[in-house]
């Protein structure tokens, strides 16, 4: 398959495939990141975690280019999202490949089709090559007996993988894992685990991997970020963001229901509102 | 109601048209790359038209057996039964057959295409799409547009077919029409304008219903009750614009 050529020139930073340089976003005046700025290296696991509602996913979306910063910019292979034309973009997009949190396949097509899907959009490959690549990446997922069968008769685990091989079947330069391990069994996070490092030691593909399950990810991942509260708050090597000493950092690393984040959420005294009103009502 | 909320719904109120009519542009851009996919766009006929079939056939065959009773009824009074072939055909082809089919059209197929795209936006499937650089206009919303388009004539002249046989057992075998002139009466007295008239009004109705639930599909809120809210919006828009514009349409016509 012809893969499109690099697009951009790439400095002495060329090792830098996402740069998102001070970020401004927000949703109906809500702000959701106040100046985020990190950077994804080629070949390497990069993870994004955070509490939920940080803006992980809307994080993807802006690095996909489905939506645009209200300030900042994000370049990616040194090109800067916002100057790109929708042909462009589309172009940059057949470069990655995405897994989406429930998997998302296309439910009115089986497993076959599913992951033959972007092969039949984007190329005229005759159908015994076609045939022969869907289910070389079926296997490296462990489901090619199961590509006769609809995204309904898959459990999550499964529906997962598929859309693992899905995402991988244009092989793409670089994969986003948006919450690849929610909801799933032990077996079955260990298996998108062993997939997720496989696909980037044996193919080489720079890894972008969103989730807020610290364990996991501290396993695999060579660079991490720590969102909160719509910034950047920690950088470095699981070791390192382990080892750290803020507060902020340490509760999120610990899992401790109360620090910096608090438990609960904004309200009322507590006395107050469960006896206030009703204090000398009924005997 | 305050002067405020009417102001918003106003506001509300012209900002969907605007937005409809934005979509409508894009849509139509998409019809040409989708129409080089016809695999894609046969099959959104076969699941506008040929899924909506028994529910055309039977309404069909009521509408065209009460046309009969009450053709007959107010036919008998003036002597001129024999001229109930000419009323059905007529009140068919120039209106019962494309309103009645375009009001089924948006309870069945309208309904079903905006549930179904409006689950696919909930399943993040349409996203996932554009992630693969594939456009969910051209793929899911253009073929499904364009299939609305040819389903509805078609199912409107089943419509009309069904409901002249439904007038006909009525006038003739029950109520002893004559035959002869039933048929040939109809045969002389309807002309190809009156049927242009329906296929053209059809044709409209076409548009707007299939429109109106691919829009509201595409754009309803990723959630439960997001998508059934849809779903109602398309069906009480879909039939209030066919009588508008079935009213406007006869006013020309005339």
């Amino acid at each position: 398959m012809q893969r499109p050529a690099a697009a951009g020139s790439l400095g002495p930073d060329n090792d830098i495939i996402v740069d998102v340089r001070d970020v401004h976003y927000a949703v109906n005046a809500r702000p959701i990141f106040n100046g985020i700025s990190l950077t994804v290296r080629r070949g390497r696991i990069t993870a994004i975690m955070g509490p939920s509602g940080t803006g992980k996913s809307t994080l993807l979306r802006l690095i996909t280019a489905q939506i645009q910063p209200d300030r900042g910019s994000i370049v990616v292979w040194g090109n800067d999202l916002s100057t790109l034309k929708p042909g462009e973009i589309y172009g940059m997009r057949k470069r990655m490949g995405m897994l989406f949190q429930q998997g998302a396949l296309l439910t009115d097509l089986n497993v076959f089709e599913n992951v033959a899907f972007p092969l039949r959009e984007h190329t005229k490959l005759p159908e015994p090559v076609i045939r022969a690549l869907v289910l070389t990446k079926l296997h490296a997922v462990g489901l090619r007996g199961a590509a006769e069968l609809m995204p309904a008769e898959l459990s999550g685990g499964m529906a997962r993988r598929v859309a693992l091989a899905r995402a991988i079947v244009m092989d793409p330069d670089v994969l986003i894992y948006d919450e690849p391990f929610v909801g799933l069994d032990p077996i079955s996070m260990g298996v998108i685990l062993r997939l997720i490092r496989s696909m980037n030691e044996g193919l080489g593909i720079t890894s972008i991997v969103v989730s807020h399950d610290v364990q996991e990810l501290s396993t695999i991942a060579h660079d991490s970020y720590l969102l909160s509260g719509g910034r950047v708050v920690a950088a470095g090597t699981p070791q390192e963001l382990a080892a750290s000493t803020s507060g902020e950092v340490r509760q999120f690393m610990t899992g401790s229901d109360d620090g910096p984040v608090p438990f609960h959420y904004p309200a009322p005294d507590y006395a107050q509102q469960l006896f206030g009103d009703s204090r000398g009502g009924r005997r | 109601m305050s002067a405020a909320t009417d102001t918003n719904l106003i506001v509300r109120f012209v900002r969907t048209v605007g937005q409809s009519a934005l979509f409508f542009l894009s849509l139509l851009r998409h019809v040409i790359p989708a129409l080089a996919r016809p695999r894609l766009v046969v099959h959104q006929i076969y699941n506008a038209g040929a899924r909506s079939l028994i529910v055309i056939m039977l309404s069909g065959f009521f509408v065209g057996a009460v046309l009969g009773l009450q053709g007959f009824d107010l036919l008998q009074r003036f002597g001129s039964e024999e001229a109930l072939g000419v009323a059905a055909a007529l009140g068919l082809l120039k209106e019962l057959s494309p309103v009645v089919t375009a009001l089924l059209f948006a309870g069945r197929a309208g309904t079903s295409l905006t549930s179904e795209i409006g689950l696919m936006r909930a399943t993040e499937q349409l996203q996932a799409m554009e992630v693969m650089a594939v456009d969910p206009m051209r793929y899911v919303a253009a073929p499904r547009f364009i299939g609305g388009i040819v389903a509805m004539p078609l199912l409107a002249a089943v419509f009309s077919i069904v409901g002249l046989y439904g007038a006909q057992l009525v006038g003739v075998q029950l109520m002893g029409v004559d035959p002869g002139s039933f048929w040939s009466q109809m045969q002389s007295a309807v002309e190809l304008n009156d049927v242009t008239e329906g296929v053209i009004k059809s044709l409209v109705f076409g548009v707007a219903c299939s429109l109106i639930a691919v829009f509201e599909g595409y754009h309803a809120t990723p959630t439960a009750e997001g998508v059934g809210l849809a779903t109602t919006r398309t069906v009480v828009a879909s039939s209030v614009l066919t009588l508008l514009l079935d009213l406007m349409m006869t006013a020309t016509f005339l």
